[in-house]
């Protein structure tokens, strides 16, 4: 079998030759043209003036073109039509794409797009959250509000209170490789695009509205991206639509990238939060009741907004079962770039809420915050399954060691947790990372300092798997055995570098019982699949996986059926495995038997379609069962913090990741380590600065500080928690994508804790916690400033 | 017109380029070579690390924002030639494949360039040979991981035997610092390439026409570190990788500080005479070439003169430089070995690595019988240029050293400083943690201090 072996990236050897091909890399004809956009200079206006003549009369510049040149649909939005491709008399925000220059290369297409001469009427942007709220800015009519229980009431009642609120920044995808699209028109006008995209369907259905297209005439293939991380599930759309005009209308191939600064100030980035919190709780930390309200900056155009503030919502009691709560969000438009999905879609965002509340109560209490924590689980499915939703007595103590009286296992939108692994996971992480005794040590180092102090923090990680809009929840697959025996493996994801094409492949592989080197991953491909969803939500192995193990079963069946017929056999009697197929006692080749197939007139193409069962999703009342599993970790964090400067490092890290039954270990660890790195790298030194006219100032990897190599943890130890997936899933593995970037919440909490031991209050971070809001805190709670 | 270097072992003769055209579009446009990857175009990803050699050795350098004069008589490597020509792959290239040290593949090949650059040198300092190559992917660990994995094996000889070729003859390549001096007297309105760290980003994010340009990069007399009883001489053109090495036994805290001072690929490239030319007020070098004294040779056509550096930064954006005018070296007085090397720099940054500092602090005090009897105290990032703390300085002059002093002296950054608000910091943290730099000096001195860089777990 090929599934649960460490087997490298189907394409690491082109990685690490430099043959491995991106959009950017595909040789072009010589007469190919290159596009730029020319941008907004203000953040909200009317376009009074656009004197192009200059844009026109630049080197090299072989059209300009503005709304008004656009032959059908002015629109790129992946939701609402709400976001034209180019301005149409209204400004949104300070980049906004105005006008579109085709020229004989990408510098002078850039030279030229700078040179337009335009005027507006400016007017007031709204770029804070309270500006928008004062506004009453925002999507949708009115705030979303998720409720179980009474918590307003709990929470009055409970023996005690806290409440807060605290600020936490966007983050930039900063994907090594910018955006970039590549249209080849064909000889009867049909449009073949390459894409960087999570998202080629998507891709397809914009680019055939704006050159007036039946779906048919756009093919969109995408053999990789370099890095997406949900930046390229919708942002692609405007290059991949604007080279398609263009092309239409030069009959050339049109190939567009964004420079890394105008990537940075074009494109979405994940949504910044205000969370305010009110907390009931007994003297064990036993929570009664929480409220949240997330004010949620959504930026100029509704993207994918909503279920990203949905998520969050979704994910705002994390691990812990929670008697009342009541979650309300509002999705303001502000004046901003139109904040967009990125790993864990609002999800790492609502867990930040809940964690930080256990942060909170746990430094009222002066209680242990794991075990804070841990008293508020969920109960595991061996107690969950005993009772179901007994209603239980929010104060109601409880016995850890001994025996558990079932409790509401219920989430708060109404979904039974069914596969709650926490308790043991915990448990072995907490061993392995030797928890209680650097707790002792670091606080008796932390005696002895003055100006430096270590802190140690625990976050518990439990992640929703299936995309909330229930039907983007399946997916096809193309499988075809050719007669000497070697396998064409096709499906609907994309390859991002989280490897899901070789974890595909390896499912392949195994149902054929061939070796790896026997099936050949191709790109993908809206002509070979249809209807795919976003490589996104985790879901790509998932999905794509089963509906490959369809695919592949199918071909396999009738293989089966044919064999046994030619030898009297019967198909239960045929074996796949190790390169042969065994036919009762006779064993051929695989290879033989394919071409036996073929001459015996057996189809040996299949597609394969896969569809998440038992799902169920009412967003408007917040109510159902919008996942299929939920994924699981932990993470313990130590770090080390200065007073007098803020400066800060991770010291060491421990991880234990639920990942199923692995389809490919080390891909799988790849996916937390790197994670981790860039969950903390979002809530540390990765800080969006716009100035007060709404133009980003950090715009460059200059001036936003991604984590560098040696921010990584000094002492990094990851494993995989030895499990399987409860529910029925791809050979019983669990989605990895997304789940692992939360862990990251710990580095900020052992900072909070580090923070909280130069004086006696809480320090209520804001994220990121940048070395100048940590030096912030610090002084408010040393000088009381 | 030529100019003349090796890529992957076969030469390249250009007789007519753009002398702004940058290497990394050079291989990609005009050769096809897309391995190398733009991934900000700026030098501050590494995605373009290529390696290139030259009579000093092997260094990784970023090709966007490398002018292809500056290749002139040097050999080029790029992740093409990193395998052999057989297609074996380099060690390195092995261990990347299996440790993982690939997901998405984009920043890979700058990686596996910039280690089979520190692979070559023998290099293990992996955090530093590797801080100016950003991944998004693994969370670097794999990377390391295969880093370490190869430290003991060889070299291959595909890699070991760069040969370089002749340079070419073009105009605008003084080979010594004497034909520049004419040349650049000749033609002062032409713009000095250096490292071209800067430069590079007015053409690649500026989209400027640079105009003449004269290449520094032949002078090869500029490069030359000279030390005397009394002085250290530093050439123009010494990269700060070079002047890394020979200012960290003086001045250890100096060699830390250049440890952060962005990126192996970039202090490959940066001159020491371009750090301080350039004026401006966020360089790290000059505030610690004031706190050490430093003065500078200038030297316009045949005329030489010599300034102490403070007296070059006239206010943001004017030095004291005429037309014509270039900077030949800049000295710094040795101390006696018998000496105690009193000089801390601390560089705060959002992020430690590849990072613009949001504050540096040079601090030189010498205490002699417990009483303050000099203090050299200068800042970057603080004002319109690198500036020294005058009244921090004189309310130090004469005074016990204790911390009553320090925080009495601190109180006064107030008066030497204004500094503003930006993306990289508040006016206010730059105040308060200038202030703070001090209390850390003292707390140094006094023998108590510590770094969270040297916190272990």
């Amino acid at each position: 079998m090929s599934v649960a072996k460490p087997l490298p990236h189907d394409a690491a050897r082109l990685h690490v030759t430099g043959q491995a091909r991106y959009v950017d890399d595909i040789p072009l004809p010589r007469e190919a043209l290159h596009l730029a956009f020319g941008l907004s200079t203000i953040a909200k206006g009317r376009i009074t003036t656009m004197d192009l003549a200059a844009v026109r009369q630049s080197p090299d510049v072989v059209a300009v073109l503005t709304a008004s040149d656009l032959p059908f649909a002015n629109d790129v939005s992946p939701s609402v039509h709400d976001e034209p491709l180019l301005a149409d008399g209204a400004v949104h925000y300070l980049g906004q794409p105005l006008f579109l220059v085709v020229a004989r290369s990408h510098r002078a297409a850039r030279v030229a797009a700078r040179r337009g001469e335009v005027s507006y009427a400016e007017e007031e942007a709204l770029l804070t959250l309270d500006q928008a709220l004062a506004a009453n800015s925002r999507f949708e009519e009115g705030p979303r509000i998720y409720q179980k229980g009474d918590a307003a009431s709990a929470i009055a009642k409970a023996p005690h209170q806290i409440e807060g609120s605290f600020e936490l920044g966007g983050q930039e995808h900063f994907y090594l490789e910018g955006q970039a699209a590549l249209a080849l028109p064909q000889d009867d006008g049909a449009m073949l695009v390459n894409s960087s995209t999570q998202h080629p369907t998507e891709i397809q259905h914009k680019v055939s509205d704006a050159i007036g297209l039946p779906m048919h005439s756009v093919r969109v293939e995408v053999r990789r991206m370099g890095g997406g991380f949900g930046g390229k599930e919708s942002q692609g759309n405007a290059l991949a639509v604007a080279c398609a005009i263009a092309a239409r209308q030069t009959g050339k191939p049109c190939k567009m990238r964004y420079d890394r600064d105008d990537d940075m100030v074009i494109t979405g980035k994940r949504h910044a939060f205000r969370i305010s919190y009110r907390a009931g709780y007994d003297d064990e930390g036993h929570l009664a009741g929480v409220e949240f309200t997330h004010l949620v900056n959504c930026g100029w155009a509704q993207d994918l907004s909503l279920p990203v503030a949905d998520r969050a919502m979704l994910h705002s009691d994390n691990a812990y079962a929670i008697p009342a709560i009541r979650i309300e969000s509002h999705r303001l438009k502000t004046n901003l770039q139109s904040a967009t999905a990125y790993r864990g879609f609002g999800g790492p965002q609502g867990m930040v809420g809940i964690e930080r509340v256990m942060d909170h109560i746990a430094h009222e209490l002066q209680m242990d915050p794991v075990e804070l924590r841990q008293r508020n689980y969920y109960d595991p499915p061996e107690v969950s399954a005993q009772g179901g939703a007994a209603p239980r007595s929010a104060t109601s103590p409880r016995n850890f060691s001994g025996k558990m009286m079932p409790r509401d296992n219920a989430t708060p939108y109404g979904m039974e947790v069914r596969d709650f692994e926490l308790h043991a996971l915990t448990d072995q992480l907490l061993a392995s990372s030797d928890y209680a005794a650097r707790r002792a040590g670091i606080a008796k180092w932390n005696a002895g300092q003055k100006d430096l102090k270590r802190g140690l923090a625990f976050a518990p990680v439990k992640f929703g798997i299936s995309f909330t809009l229930t039907h983007l929840n399946q997916a096809g697959a193309l499988v075809h055995v050719y007669q000497d025996g070697s396998v064409h493996l096709n499906h609907g994801g994309t390859e991002m570098g989280q490897g899901l094409f070789q974890k595909v492949a390896q499912v392949a592989a195994s149902r054929f019982g061939i070796s790896m080197d026997r099936v050949k991953i191709t790109a993908t491909d809206t002509a070979k699949v249809p209807n795919t969803s976003a490589t996104a939500a985790s879901s790509g192995s998932d999905l794509n996986g089963m509906a490959v193990k369809a695919a592949c079963d199918t071909i396999r069946s009738r293989m089966a059926t044919y064999l046994a017929e030619q030898r009297q056999s019967s198909p239960d009697q045929v074996v796949f495995t190790g390169n042969v197929v065994r036919i009762g006692a006779e064993e051929i080749s695989f290879n033989e038997a394919a071409k036996q197939c073929y001459e015996g007139r057996i189809s040996l193409s299949a597609t394969g379609f896969y569809k998440t069962p038992d799902l169920k999703w009412d967003r408007i009342k917040g109510e159902g069962r919008p996942f299929f599993y939920f994924s699981y970790g932990a993470s313990l964090t130590e770090v080390v913090v200065d007073r007098r400067s803020g400066e800060n490092r991770i010291l060491r890290v421990d991880v234990l990741h639920d990942a199923g039954a692995s389809l490919n270990p080390d891909l799988d660890k790849g996916q937390v380590e790197g994670g981790y790195v860039q969950g903390a790298g979002w809530l540390t030194t990765e800080e969006l600065v716009w100035d007060g006219h709404g133009n980003l100032r950090t715009h460059a990897p200059s001036t936003y500080k991604i984590p560098a190599c040696s921010d990584r943890p000094d002492v990094f130890n990851v494993s995989l928690y030895d499990g399987q997936n409860r529910e029925d899933s791809i050979y019983r593995s669990k989605a990895v994508g997304e789940p692992p970037f939360m862990l990251g919440i710990s580095a900020w909490l052992a900072i909070s804790d580090a923070v909280a031991q130069f004086g006696e209050g809480y320090p209520a971070l804001d994220a990121p916690a940048t070395a100048e809001e940590i030096w912030r805190k610090t002084r408010r709670l040393s000088h009381g400033v | 017109m030529t100019i003349t270097f090796h890529l992957n072992d076969e030469e390249v003769v250009l007789k007519a380029y753009d002398p702004s055209a940058t290497l990394l579009d050079f291989l990609r446009e005009d050769q096809g070579l897309t391995g190398t990857k733009e991934g900000c175009n700026e030098g501050d990803c590494g995605a373009c690390t290529v390696m290139v050699t030259d009579g000093a050795g092997a260094k990784p350098l970023n090709a966007c924002i490398l002018f292809l004069p500056q290749l002139n008589g040097r050999s080029v490597r790029t992740v093409e030639g990193a395998a052999a020509p057989d297609g074996t792959l380099h060690p390195v290239q092995e261990a990347m494949i299996s440790h993982h040290g690939s997901q998405c593949g984009f920043c890979t090949p700058g990686f596996v360039m910039s280690m089979v650059t520190a692979h070559k040198n023998g290099a293990r300092d992996h955090d530093v040979q590797l801080a100016g190559n950003l991944c998004r992917c693994t969370g670097y660990a794999p990377i390391i991981r295969a880093a370490e994995a190869v430290e003991d094996q060889p070299v291959p000889q595909w890699i070991a035997k760069d040969l370089l070729p002749a340079p070419g003859e073009a105009p605008n390549m003084p080979q010594s610092a004497d034909a520049l001096a004419a040349l650049y007297a000749a033609k002062p309105e032409a713009r000095l390439v250096a490292g071209a760290t800067d430069l590079g980003l007015w053409v690649t994010k500026g989209l400027r026409d640079l105009g003449e340009m004269i290449f520094l990069e032949g002078c090869a007399d500029l490069r030359q570190i000279k030390i005397s009883d009394s002085e250290i001489r530093i050439g123009a053109m010494v990269d700060m990788n070079q002047f890394r090495e020979a200012i960290a036994p003086l001045h250890p805290s100096y060699g830390e500080m250049l440890r952060r001072f962005a990126s192996q690929q970039v202090r490959a490239a940066a001159t020491i005479g371009g750090n301080i030319a350039n004026g401006s007020p966020i360089g790290d070098n000059p505030p610690a070439l004031i706190a050490l004294g430093a003065w500078l040779h200038l030297r316009r056509g045949d005329d030489r003169r010599e300034i102490a550096i403070e007296d070059f930064f006239i206010e943001y954006g004017k030095q004291d430089r005429a037309p014509g005018e270039f900077i030949e070296a800049v000295s710094i007085p040795r101390p006696a070995d018998t000496q105690a090397d009193n000089l801390r720099v601390y560089k705060l940054s959002k992020r430690f690595d590849q990072d613009i500092s949001a504050v540096l602090g040079a601090f030189n005090i010498t205490v002699s019988a417990g009483k303050v009897t000099s203090a050299r105290i200068a800042f970057g990032g603080m004002a319109g240029t690198p500036k020294r703390a005058a009244h921090v300085e004189a309310a130090l002059l004469g005074q016990p050293w204790t911390q009553g002093t320090v925080t009495a002296a601190a109180a006064k950054m107030g008066k030497d400083f204004t500094p503003m608000d930006d993306m990289r910091a508040s006016a206010e943290y730059r105040l308060e943690t200038a202030r703070n730099m001090l209390s850390r000096y003292y707390a140094e001195t006094t023998g108590t201090a510590q770094s969270v860089l040297e916190v272990q777990s």
